[in-house]
């Protein structure tokens, strides 16, 4: 008895975390959350523009140019105090660049509340994988947050005569939140940064079970394959044709979703929504496939050997990328490399590795991390929001609804996002 | 005179070059001699029989993908750097009023298409926007029609066509303007034409002012796309642009 007590009293003692306040971010349904994210009568007041510098580093000078990538070195934003100041390193998600919205939400919520901000992008995402990864078969959590530091490193040398620093804290969302952790379980040794407060914002717990939730998404809701996906493309498009013709004025803005949720939300099939939420994933996954077969030659969609010409068409191999899943890559590409390095690694090795869970004691005894999550987050298994309860106790920032990053805008979670930075400063 | 002569030589050039790109390009991957088949080849999984929502009718792909890169390099090193030196030295405010302004010029664009397609309310509501924007709105410098829920309704000759069935016709990226096809190529050129007939600004006669004009739009114009080449990570960038444009304009036409 004691001990279920003993279990249980995390569990109720966090859920006073948002019990005692009303919570009233709008959207109930976490799939519908995930797609609208945040409307705009409920987003944060943040400035509309800030001074972003765009910059980029050459991280590894000698590595030969591949011509069918336009771009040879790492671009990051930079944003930036006119004083002293506590710099910010954040990290984007599955397949984002620096520049993505919610980077760009990050920036101008920290930038408002006076912190230096440097965006990475995430190591899944083109750009990183061609110049900045060291293996460029990315979705290692530990391997690519090995690159990520050394990224840092070299960006801070970059910058260090530009800026003045106090310290420096870490952030990341979703896939970037989870390598936070890593990242800094790597400074504790290293003794760079030394991160006084790292935030980890949504992360799986498990990526294998995250992007195998992602995956399902798709296969369940667009049954039989590229025929399928036809059929429901071609809805897709009546769909939108018939609000679009229905409608006094629309423009595809932020809000455009959510208005039509609010009209009539019985026209939104959550289905097909969450089909988009699987198209969306299956997209970044097929673009890091891809790139990284050619930036290695691995021989998986492009025939080895192969030298891609600039103009050539990537329209083929486009329509194979799109049907291979991230099961697939991982036992048909990335277990196979990872074990071509450590012969003796099991796949069940690699999919723990690659989970919060293998760093489960740091994470518990590292009081200078957290973690904001929601209940209802469309990644995490049935389950998985617990191990935040137990793993990081009263550390652990779990609102009632949200999905996946859908809040990531309200009020209430950019306000306790900055917050939870500026505690420190007293 | 001067600069219209120097334009019509460089519209010659960027012509006879596009013919010799077009005749040397080809896009369709060729195989290469020291290379081996892929795990998951092209061969074994796309098939004949199925018609895939990525495929855009794209003769031309070698030679648009070639005008999409130097898109991407132009936009880098020349259109991007110049529309940060305006918004640095423009207000706001300012910038927004400019914006108003060329919207404003050419809605009559929009109505003469609206008349064509033969949609009354479009067209009523139009004219409705320009009366009060050039009044109210002191030249178009204030959009006060959407204030007062008075809506743009965006039309162009390229729907015009459409409207009237005409199919898109191959996928074109067009040097500086970027992702069009063969029908809205055209239409723009027929809209362009009807504007400097009608002649608002009597522009023919300033050539000076004409050339501002048109780069000031220029500007304006990149200032309020926030699309950023090789920005979606993804080496397939080509592609969903390509559907993106194609699929945006088929809803344009259906409205």
């Amino acid at each position: 008895m004691k001990r279920i007590l003993l279990y249980l009293l995390p569990l109720m003692l966090s859920s006073f975390c948002y019990a005692t306040e009303e919570y009233n971010y709008p959207i109930d349904d976490p799939i519908v959350a995930t797609v609208i994210g945040t409307p705009k009568d409920y987003a944060a007041a943040l400035p509309k523009d800030i001074d972003r510098l765009e910059n980029s580093i050459a991280i590894f000078p000698n590595r030969p140019i591949k011509t069918f990538f336009p771009v040879s070195k790492l671009n990051y934003t930079l944003v930036r105090q006119a004083y002293k100041a506590p710099l910010i390193f954040s990290i984007a998600g599955t397949g984002a660049s620096h520049r993505s919205a919610k980077m760009q939400l990050l920036e101008k919520a920290f930038y408002q509340a006076g912190f230096h901000v440097v965006s990475l992008p995430s190591p899944t995402y083109a750009n990183f994988i061609v110049n900045a990864s060291s293996t460029q078969v990315p979705g290692h959590l530990e391997q690519d947050s090995k690159d990520l530091y050394r990224v840092m490193e070299m960006v801070q040398n970059q910058i260090s005569n530009q800026l003045e620093i106090s310290e420096y804290y870490l952030t990341g969302y979703s896939l970037g939140g989870a390598q936070a952790a890593f990242v800094d379980k790597l400074d504790k040794e290293k003794q760079i940064f030394n991160f006084k407060k790292v935030l980890m914002i949504n992360p799986p717990v498990s990526l294998f079970n995250s992007v195998s939730i992602l995956d399902r998404l798709l296969v369940d809701n667009i049954p039989g394959g590229a025929q399928g996906f036809n059929a429901y493309f071609d809805e897709l498009m009546q769909d939108f044709t018939k609000i679009y013709k229905e409608s006094e004025h629309i423009d595809f803005s932020d809000n455009f979703l959510y208005r039509i949720y609010q009209e009539s939300p019985r026209n939104i099939d959550t289905g097909r929504i969450a089909a988009l939420i699987g198209i969306s994933f299956r997209l970044s996954s097929a673009n890091m496939i891809f790139t990284s077969d050619i930036a290695t030659n691995g021989g998986y969609i492009l025939p080895k050997n192969h030298k891609m010409h600039p103009t050539e068409s990537t329209t083929n191999y486009f329509k194979v990328a799109s049907r291979i899943s991230f099961a697939d890559y991982f036992s048909e590409r990335f277990y196979p490399f990872y074990r071509s390095l450590n012969s003796g690694i099991s796949q069940e090795d690699l999919i723990y590795n690659t989970s919060l869970r293998s760093i489960a004691d740091y994470l518990r005894s590292a009081k200078n991390i957290s973690v904001v999550h929601n209940e209802d987050d469309i990644i995490l298994a049935p389950g998985e929001i617990n191990f935040f309860r137990k793993t990081f106790k009263s550390r652990a920032y779990i609102y009632p609804k949200g999905g996946h990053l859908g809040n990531m805008g309200y009020r209430d979670n950019v306000e306790f996002m900055v917050n939870y930075f500026k505690a420190q400063e007293q | 005179m001067h600069t219209n002569h120097l334009l019509r030589k460089l519209a010659l050039f960027s012509v006879l070059g596009s013919l010799l790109l077009l005749s040397g390009c080809n896009s369709l991957p060729k195989k290469q001699i020291d290379e081996l088949p892929a795990q998951h080849s092209v061969d074994s999984v796309v098939r004949d029989d199925v018609d895939y929502v990525i495929d855009i009718y794209d003769p031309f792909e070698g030679f648009n993908r070639g005008v999409y890169r130097f898109n991407a390099g132009f936009d880098r090193y020349v259109f991007l750097p110049v529309v940060a030196g305006y918004e640095a030295v423009t207000p706001d405010p300012i910038e927004d009023g400019i914006s108003n302004f060329f919207n404003n010029i050419f809605e009559i664009t929009n109505l003469t298409n609206a008349v064509l397609q033969l949609k009354p309310k479009s067209a009523v509501e139009t004219t409705g926007r320009i009366i009060i924007n050039t009044t109210l709105g002191l030249g178009g410098i204030f959009d006060v029609a959407t204030k007062l829920g008075l809506y743009e309704n965006e039309e162009d000759f390229g729907q015009t066509l459409g409207h009237y069935g005409v199919g898109n016709g191959p996928y074109l990226v067009l040097p500086v303007f970027g992702p069009s096809n063969l029908r809205d190529a055209t239409g723009y050129i027929a809209d362009s034409v009807a504007f400097s007939e009608i002649d608002l600004l009597n522009l023919d006669d300033h050539s000076k002012r004409e050339l501002i004009f048109y780069l000031a739009d220029a500007i304006d114009s990149r200032h309020n796309i926030s699309f950023r080449y090789y920005d979606t990570g993804s080496p397939f960038e080509y592609e969903l642009i390509r559907l993106l444009y194609t699929k945006k304009r088929l809803l344009d036409i259906a409205r």
